[in-house]
């Protein structure tokens, strides 16, 4: 059987016993023991397990770990950067979280939209954010703090 | 101090203020007249622990689900203490009844806790000062605490840090709690203050541990095939083909429940498996035949019908003030008018899991909990212990809404690390979740009033029949009882010379629990929509027509009417139901929306038709007002632009959560309004994860939420639950003002909200 190879956060991982269509979500956090990546809903519904493969965001639940084979994974644990930076200060600063379980997906797919699209409008912005359920209700905070983040790098307040 | 450690200390025997000497050596103590002195089992001395570094060790025993509880009661006996909340370290305690209460529900952790922080708080500084003064050989009332440091105001050039007097003031005799003075509003340190949340880096890095997150050496994760239809048990299974799948290891069938099915185990099959996927996969392989057992026939059609019936005729009277009359006096209009809610789901983002590891005599259990207790409790009796064996490890919960009030899956993972004989991890998929939930009662009401010629009520019916809690404990129960109906129905607050409310029958089919707000939900959707159709057939504005409703400032005396009533574990006299501050927090949401300049022409434009709405309820204690703002297009596209949250819920301990609760809820309301809804088709039910149960997203929450805090001293009051109930009616009468469109029954997603013109 092919071994799966997987770099996660940076570290080289080898999977010898896995069955290559175990969706990420379980291999990061039954496998490797990174458990910042969430189970919420299993069928990519909810974001709580949003994850970068080489960059851009999937939803680890739905995503085998054959698609990510030699691939760069990035979870929440290993998120980092100027944006991740500003984007986890204006968390901060607007007191976002409730009871914080999807606050990690939030945080990947926010990453990935200011990194990637900095100029966006603000409508862009939140749309990016539509895939990710946050139970508590923390929407208008996720908002501002995403204003607030974009603003400090230089985007569209 | 590590968490271990404290925790062994506690368990050693309570103290006030241990100590750890040269990093060892710990002093404990036993302060029996302070538990003694107390009325409940409640021992204060085993919330804190001072370290000689000074470290302040306090402990949250309440459960954190995102209300930021666990920052806030160690914020308040912080502040008493005069500590530095820059040294304090909050430990998550375990289940334990010597902390007094641990159930995280019924918004009751801050009016429980409030002045006991406060107590625990003063002792320790009053034994910080005894110590000093004994020190520095100067009378006690030369001395003060502030800044976690111990002062002598008389020289001003004596002090001593908290950590310095530790060992010393573990010999202080404790007085009795009550006894001492506790601080002044204008001494306050950080009651009042925005503190951030305690676990907020976690969160933001990816390390908070919920009860998924929990990793044992050995461990083994379990999912459970559960019946589909209540009470139905397996017949048949193919366990050599779960077995088949690489990484599941064993079958366990778990015996299934009957009814009363409390918080048991529902049973079910169990595929165990070295990791959580294959668990799930396994599962799938089952093929269970299922026995499907009396509610086979449950039907949601059927059954909101049967609700609607019941609320329509006679039911048992449970409020009655003076008369009601058949018709209206001449010149006046009667006007009736039925509500339906239908059952709920919790959807907390974290589904149940609770981990579980088992020797001969002891279990050891790890649970996103909101009762410890109850979990400790059912679990010990499920596998023959004393509770006192049974050890309950709260983790941070993805959520709680009520769902993680009932510790079943705490019994699962338990019956399955015995019968496994290793670590287990019962995880809930979200189908699990959404199909085998306590739900959220499905209701009717029933209003029948008579207007005079001006408009106002002389004659006022109004019956709710809805499935009641009581089923899940005993399946004769039909009624909510006292409880579930004066949660926003006999404790109606409006001035009615002739009123009578009535409990009518439901069946269940489904087991039903509490969910944020319980039955508040549709008693204040149905009695706020039916305010605003009197306000719209008197032709009256809808919030002027609310107060004259509620009438003059005065507290609503249900004892004095001879109501049976609980007012959520208060006394009227501590809490009494105050109009005064209903009519407070109507004006100023009024005023934030500026309601009289915008109510009721709201300009249309590009066939955009807006409208505001307006709502108010009090319940567990608290007082809050809603004014939506809707727009609406011509083909039917809702959104809501504007929502003004006024909340009074006594003194604001934690400013800034309490309006992360406010908005919240509103965000919570919005999903109930518009798509909450659990149906059953063949006993089944047919929702199954969010892309049917659907939540608010991002952009279905309102763009704007604006919450003010009406300022005063009264008794604090919890916050986690008094948000959701003003909302939903405030949302459909705004809709009505903007569409002309009376709905009657939620959700929104089964009705038209578009123009024909």
């Amino acid at each position: 059987m092919h071994i799966v190879k997987l770099s996660v956060n940076g570290e080289t991982r080898e999977l010898p016993d896995l069955d290559p269509e175990t969706p990420l979500l379980w291999v990061l956090r039954d496998h490797l023991g990174k458990t910042g990546t969430r189970f919420g809903c299993g069928k990519g519904l909810c974001g709580a397990c949003t994850i970068h493969v080489d960059g851009a965001p999937a939803r680890a639940c739905i995503t085998p770990a054959s698609v990510a084979d030699g691939k760069k994974i990035t979870t929440i644990e290993g998120l980092e950067g100027r944006v991740a930076d500003a984007l986890r200060a204006a968390w901060s600063a607007g007191n976002v979280p409730q009871c914080g379980f999807c606050q990690g997906g939030q945080l990947m797919s926010a990453e990935h939209q200011l990194r990637t699209s900095p100029a966006a409008s603000k409508q862009a912005r939140d749309g990016a954010m539509e895939g990710n359920i946050c139970r508590c209700g923390t929407y208008t905070r996720i908002r501002s703090a995403m204003d607030q983040a974009s603003a400090g790098l230089g985007g569209e307040k | 101090m590590n968490r271990r450690k404290f925790l062994k200390q506690s368990l050693a025997g309570s103290f006030t203020l241990g100590v750890a000497l040269q990093g060892k050596t710990l002093i404990a103590r036993t302060v029996q007249s302070i538990t003694e002195s107390l009325e409940e089992d409640w021992s204060p001395n085993i919330f804190l622990s001072l370290a000689s570094d000074g470290t302040l060790s306090i402990i949250a025993h309440r459960s954190e689900m995102g209300t930021g509880i666990t920052t806030t009661l160690p914020m308040v006996l912080a502040d008493e203490m005069e500590a530095d909340w820059e040294r304090v370290v909050v430990v998550q305690g375990d289940a334990d009844s010597r902390y007094g209460d641990q159930n995280t529900d019924g918004s009751r952790s801050v009016r429980q806790f409030y002045k006991r922080m406060r107590q625990v708080g003063a002792l320790a500084k009053h034994m910080l000062i005894e110590a000093a003064a004994k020190q520095w050989d100067v009378p006690v009332s030369e001395c003060i605490a502030s800044n976690h440091m111990v002062v002598h105001t008389k020289s001003k050039r004596r002090f001593l840090e908290f950590g310095e007097l530790a060992v010393h003031a573990a010999k202080v005799e404790a007085p009795t709690p009550s006894t001492l003075p506790l601080k002044e509003a204008s001494e306050r340190k950080y009651v009042g203050k925005d503190i951030p949340i305690r676990s907020i880096d976690a969160i933001l890095n990816g390390s908070a541990q919920f009860g998924m997150d929990v990793r044992l050496p050995d461990m083994q994760f379990a999912v459970i095939a559960r019946c589909p239809v209540l009470g139905g048990t397996a017949t048949k299974w193919d366990e050599a083909a779960a077995l088949a799948v690489p990484g599941v290891t064993k079958i366990v069938k778990v015996p299934f429940a009957t009814a009363p099915y409390e918080f048991n185990a529902l049973g079910g099959i169990a595929v165990i498996a070295d990791n959580t996927w294959a668990a799930i996969q396994g599962r799938e392989k089952l093929n269970v035949q299922w026995e499907e057992g009396a509610h086979a026939s449950f039907d949601s059609d059927k059954h909101h019908q049967e609700l609607l019936d019941s609320a329509t005729k006679p039911g048992k009277v449970v409020r009655k003030n003076g008369e009601l009359t058949d018709g209206p006096p001449k010149g006046g209009q009667r006007i009736t008018a039925s509500y339906q809610c239908p059952h709920l789901a919790h959807a907390s983002m974290e589904t149940p899991c609770a981990t579980a590891r088992i020797t001969e005599d002891s279990a050891e259990i790890w649970m996103t909990t909101q009762a410890a207790q109850g979990a400790q409790g059912r679990i010990a009796e499920a596998l023959g212990l004393s509770p006192v064996r049974v050890t309950v490890h709260i983790t941070l919960l993805g959520g709680g809404f009520g769902r993680k009030s009932k510790p079943d899956f705490g019994v699962e993972a338990a019956l399955l690390a015995r019968e496994v004989g290793a670590p287990i991890q019962v995880v809930w998929t979200r189908e699990d979740d959404i199909q085998h939930d306590y739900y959220h009662a499905a209701s009717a009401m029933h209003f029948e009033a008579n207007l005079d010629a001006q408009g106002k009520p002389t004659s006022w019916l109004q019956r709710s029949a809805f499935t009641p809690i009581g089923y899940t404990f005993n399946p004769a129960a039909k009624q909510g009882g006292a409880g579930e109906m004066g949660q926003g129905f006999t404790d109606i607050a409006y001035e009615l010379d002739n009123l009578q409310v009535e409990s009518c029958d439901a069946n269940s089919h489904l087991r039903i629990g509490w969910l944020r707000s319980v039955c508040n939900i549709f008693h204040a959707f149905g009695v706020g929509c039916f305010t605003d159709e009197l306000a719209a057939a008197a032709k009256a504005d809808p919030m002027l027509y609310l107060l004259e409703r509620i009438g003059f400032p005065r507290n609503v005396d249900l004892d004095a009417m001879g109501v049976s009533y609980g007012n959520y574990g208060s006394s009227l006299e501590e809490s009494p139901i105050d109009t005064g501050r209903l009519r407070r927090v109507i004006f100023k949401a009024a005023l934030m929306s500026n309601w009289q300049e915008e109510y009721p022409l709201l300009p249309q434009k590009d066939g955009i038709r807006r409208g505001l709405g307006i709502s108010v309820h009090r319940s567990f204690l608290g007082y809050v007002a809603n004014v939506v703002e809707v727009a609406v297009s011509k083909d039917g596209a809702l959104s809501i632009p504007n929502v003004y949250v006024a909340v009074d819920c006594g003194l604001a301990i934690h400013p800034d959560r309490i309006k992360a609760q406010m908005e919240g809820a509103v965000v919570f309301g919005t999903s109930l309004a518009r798509w909450g809804e659990i149906t059953g088709k063949d006993g089944r039910v047919v929702q199954s994860n969010f892309h049917d149960y659907r939540v608010a997203r991002n952009s279905d929450a309102p763009a704007s939420i604006e919450v003010a805090i009406i300022e005063n001293e009264e008794l604090p009051t919890g916050v986690g639950e008094i948000g959701v109930p003003p909302f939903a009616p405030a949302l459909l009468n705004a809709i009505f003002a903007a569409t002309g469109k009376r709905i009657r029954s939620l959700p929104l997603k089964n009705h038209d909200l578009g123009s024909s013109d």
